[in-house]
């Protein structure tokens, strides 16, 4: 069975039902706290999940993607293990440097929280679950620093907004590292994993952090 | 020390342009771009402080993809 080390920073949120969702998905879900210097015994992929990790605080991000469980994170991810960051996660992803690009204030000016429909771009990465490039899938978003920016042509968009709500470069919703095992994105595919909450297409993202 | 981190030239700042509009609601005329930053002070000891701050800089205060910084003594 694989083992997923769920980090937890002060301020992590999502990190119960990111446990439960990849749990779903038939694999065990830990613990990894932020101040840890190695990530727990036995863990074969990671997930970083939203929330407000350090408040928030000087930018999102920033404080967490130097805590003590990231240098953990970044020599699994140099090693080709896989990770993926959700929301904050993200942010904490691009903060450390182990994905290319920055999240900036929603040109809303408001948090926004919805259901996005996400055009797959790159689907040679294990993080769209065998969809092909141009199909669509249906996760919700919910954050209030969520517009990338960055150099399209310098990452992997593995994800697209059909519509261009937060005002992030090139509607990039997530992208992936070169060599494909780390992934971040704003979408909260552990909020769609489940019949009830309308869309399981959560399924095919988290299910890159098993195959 | 203090430390001053802008918005870098061309990066979209919504808070400033809320605020422009908002300045432009209450009547005031002239108002072209509003940036938004953050000013940082420090406190540091040391033999070279104001070298310390860049180095903050650098690693934490400011992300060199989306923010300039500067570091003046403070008077």
């Amino acid at each position: 069975m694989t083992t997923v080390a769920v980090v937890r920073f002060p301020g992590s949120l999502d990190h119960d039902s990111a446990a439960r969702a990849v749990e779903g998905l038939g694999a065990s879900a830990v613990e990894a706290w932020h101040a840890d210097p190695e990530l727990p015994a036995g863990a074969d992929a990671v997930l970083i999940p939203g929330g407000f990790s350090y408040g928030d605080h000087l930018r999102c991000g920033a404080i967490a993607s130097r805590a003590p469980v990231m240098a953990a994170v970044r020599r699994h991810a140099e090693a080709g293990g896989r990770v993926v960051g959700i929301c904050n996660g993200f942010q904490v992803l691009c903060e450390a440097g182990l994905l290319p690009g920055a999240l900036r204030r929603n040109a809303t000016l408001s948090f926004v929280c919805r259901q996005m429909e996400l055009e797959v771009v790159d689907d040679g990465t294990p993080w769209t679950g065998g969809r092909a490039a141009g199909e669509t899938i249906s996760i919700p978003i919910k954050n209030n620093e969520g517009a990338w920016y960055g150099d399209p042509s310098a990452a992997r968009v593995v994800l697209r907004y059909r519509d261009d709500l937060l005002g992030s470069t090139d509607r990039v919703a997530g992208i992936a590292s070169a060599a494909g095992n780390v992934m971040g994105l704003m979408p909260h595919p552990e909020e769609a994993c489940d019949p009830l909450l309308g869309s399981t297409d959560g399924r095919a993202v988290l299910g890159g952090l098993l195959s | 020390m203090v430390v001053t981190v802008m918005p870098k030239a061309g990066v979209l700042d919504p808070q400033g342009q809320a605020v422009a509009g908002a300045l432009a609601q209450l009547g005031f005329g002239g108002v072209g771009e509003v940036r938004i930053g953050k000013r940082i002070e420090l406190t540091i000891t040391g033999d070279d402080p104001a070298g310390q701050a860049r180095e903050m800089c650098e690693r934490l205060l400011a992300n060199a993809l989306i923010e300039d910084y500067s570091v003046e003594v403070a008077g």
